[in-house]
């Protein structure tokens, strides 16, 4: 083989390994996931709508198989107790699991403390989930890429690739995620991805007798919840993180943690 | 039982969810890496800036330092609640994350140290194989020391005065090279700290920084321990063997401790001592003047839950204490044994100030955790992340300098760099 032969056959033969390299690009998964750029999942929740119950959480658990009386939970609800001397009592009994059926304020340790009614101002709950942030802090710090954010905004953990180092249970402001009791990963709420993504709605917006959680689309403008989100005053959760979180509460008090 | 839930006491309004995650092991991971990085910056204040009187303790303190190497991976594995995954790390690592980094500066500090060694080490190897195969009679280790010297070898033979200074340039190169590589070895597991922003402790840019200081400071003090306490265990083997074979040498030929040793390296000590508390102390009036939001929270951990821990502990025993006994005059032996040591329990408690202080809060600011150490383990978890697990990975480099330094010897050794 002279030079001249050589050269010519290394050319036929990158031109050859190029054509499906080009191949791969067009079947970017990211691009095909951005087919439907029209999606853009978030949360509202009304503060005023909320009694505490605890059917979200209830309903989360069984949904999504954490166990039932495991201490850790994709969702839970606070409440918040401000009393005369403006101080602020906050709890959430087993996440509130069972809702909440005692007067007396959970402080940890099998301990209560007991606030008298005539001493109490103002008392309300307030239900937390995972943020879904626009700049999560949980994906960035993954160091092995198996926490990821979904082109409609949804964070998700891998199961099979997580080496459970703990760093996004670190990371994240809000508290939300925890390692899974049986499969001993990084474990969060992904808005009940496996049932939005078939049409329905999350299991805990199903539970909620009072329509204090709701989901929906931030790219469609016609969304009752869109609607809500860009008319009406709402706030998120510790913007100061900068995480950009996409639950949006309807009548946020500045005592919220 | 949810994993943390068995050590972990919550006291008022915490996040259902929260837990003291890292433990014990991640304590011992920024403490076991600053000793590598401290031991190896050590050994290069001799090899790059020609400090002739940390000759003795320099060759000593690299081979530590490559003892210390693979435990500081150690509590790491035990950490991880999928160890058997750890390897994807290297394999796929996610940039953006500061622990992405390990695989990569991990192994080119360990490729440094490794090549360092064989530079020093080399002339040794030479001789002692062609010492060996002039021998007719071996014993069974000097059979097995000439292959295994023969293979770390790798062909290089070549001793001649000319070859040899070759050899030292390029120990001064990696040694060099090794500072900034070491630094940053520590340095980044300050910023997988300090770059958490979810955590008010643990963000400051401060902290790769203090992490550092603190790991040579820590670094320095092992390696006086450790070179105090292995020439005395010598002198005792030694005069235990001379009862059975009295023709070895009396302890008094042996080469005991040399005190001017001892002295200039705590010399070194005490100057990254200093910069470590300014650091630290920067950082902790900072936090008091500007008092941010999560300030409140913040004076009631430092200053209540773990004044102890904090200022009696760290600051007066590990710091102040050790400052006193090093900088008295006529520096004896002892005092300097007891004073590194008493160093060296202060940065450990730096190091769990840090890691189990920065979770002693809740992220609500309304609420504190409290870790209970387990220490009679009940199950794989309580001991991984338990006192054992932690006795465990502070034992192994102990153990494993004891075998390495039976094929790189660090004692006695005439010429040589």
């Amino acid at each position: 083989m002279n030079r001249r032969e050589f050269l010519k056959r290394s050319i036929v033969v990158v031109a050859g390994m190029a054509l499906p390299t080009a191949a791969l690009e067009l079947i970017d998964p990211k691009k095909l996931l951005a087919a439907k750029p029209e999606l853009r999942w978030v949360f509202l929740v009304d503060t005023y709508k909320c009694v505490g119950c605890g059917f979200c959480v209830k309903a989360c658990k069984i949904e999504n198989e954490v166990p039932y009386d495991a201490n850790v939970t994709r969702t839970w609800v606070e409440r918040y107790v401000i009393t005369r001397d403006r101080k602020t009592h906050i709890d959430t009994p087993k996440g509130a699991l069972n809702g909440f059926t005692s007067r007396k304020i959970d402080i940890g340790e099998g301990h209560t403390e007991d606030i008298k009614d005539e001493d109490i101002e103002q008392s309300f709950f307030v239900p937390k989930l995972c943020n879904q942030c626009e700049n999560p802090p949980c994906v960035q710090v993954c160091p092995v890429g198996a926490t990821y954010q979904t082109a409609d905004g949804v964070v998700l953990v891998d199961r099979k690739w997580c080496i459970g180092c703990g760093y996004c249970i670190m990371g994240c402001p809000y508290g939300v995620r925890f390692f899974h009791p049986v499969y001993h990963v990084a474990e969060k709420c992904n808005f009940c991805y496996h049932r939005i993504t078939k049409g329905m709605k999350t299991a805990c917006v199903d539970a909620c007798p009072f329509s204090a959680r709701r989901i929906g689309n931030l790219r469609d403008l016609n969304d009752p919840v869109t609607k809500v989100i860009m008319t009406e005053r709402v706030a998120i959760l510790k913007e100061e993180y900068g995480t950009k979180p996409q639950v949006y509460y309807l009548g946020l008090s500045k005592e919220v943690r | 039982m949810v994993h943390g839930e068995a050590w972990t006491i919550k006291e008022f309004f915490t996040y259902p969810n929260e837990y003291i995650y890292w433990t014990i092991q991640i304590v011992m991971y920024p403490f076991m890496t600053g000793l590598v990085a401290g031991a190896f910056v050590l050994s290069s204040l001799y090899h790059v800036f020609g400090v002739k009187q940390l000759k003795d303790i320099a060759r000593f303190s690299l081979v530590f330092s490559f003892a210390l190497l693979p435990v500081a991976m150690m509590p790491l594995m035990l950490h991880l609640q999928q160890p058997q995954r750890g390897i994807e790390v290297m394999m796929t690592p996610h940039f953006t994350s500061a622990i992405a980094a390990f695989g990569i500066v991990f192994s080119t500090y360990g490729m440094i140290v490794a090549a360092e060694l064989w530079f020093v080490y080399r002339q040794h190897f030479v001789q002692t194989v062609q010492e060996l195969k002039a021998k007719t009679s071996r014993t069974a280790w000097e059979s097995f020391l000439v292959p295994l010297y023969s293979i770390l070898i790798m062909g290089a033979w070549d001793i001649s005065e000319h070859a040899l200074e070759k050899d030292e340039k390029a120990v001064k190169i990696l040694a060099g090279l090794g500072i900034p590589v070491a630094c940053f070895l520590h340095g980044y597991a300050g910023f997988i700290f300090g770059s958490v922003k979810a955590n008010a402790l643990w963000m400051t840019p401060l902290m790769p920084v203090i992490f550092i200081c603190s790991a040579v400071v820590s670094g320095i003090a092992l390696c006086i321990v450790t070179y105090v306490a292995s020439m005395e265990l010598r002198k005792l083997i030694f005069a235990w063997r001379r009862k059975l074979n009295p023709d070895l040498p009396t302890t008094a030929e042996l080469k005991s401790v040399e005190l001017h040793v001892v002295t200039m390296t705590v010399k070194y000590l005490i100057m990254f001592l200093i910069l470590a508390i300014t650091l630290e102390l920067l950082d902790l009036i900072f936090r008091g003047y500007t008092a941010v939001k999560s300030w409140d929270i913040l004076r009631s951990v430092i200053y209540e839950k773990d004044f102890t821990k904090i200022f009696i502990l760290q600051y007066t025993c590990g710091n102040l204490i050790p400052f006193i006994l090093l900088l008295m005059p006529r520096l004896t032996v002892r005092r300097a044994v007891l004073g590194t040591m008493m160093v060296l329990l202060g940065v450990f408690m730096m190091r769990w100030n840090v890691v189990i202080g920065g979770q002693a809060f809740s992220s609500s600011f309304a609420g504190f955790m409290d870790y209970r150490l387990p220490i009679w383990p009940h199950d794989m978890e309580t001991f991984k992340e338990g006192l054992f697990g932690a006795l465990m990975v502070a034992v192994t480099p102990f153990v494993l300098f004891y075998f390495i330094s039976r094929i790189l010897p660090v004692f006695g050794q005439k010429g040589g760099h």
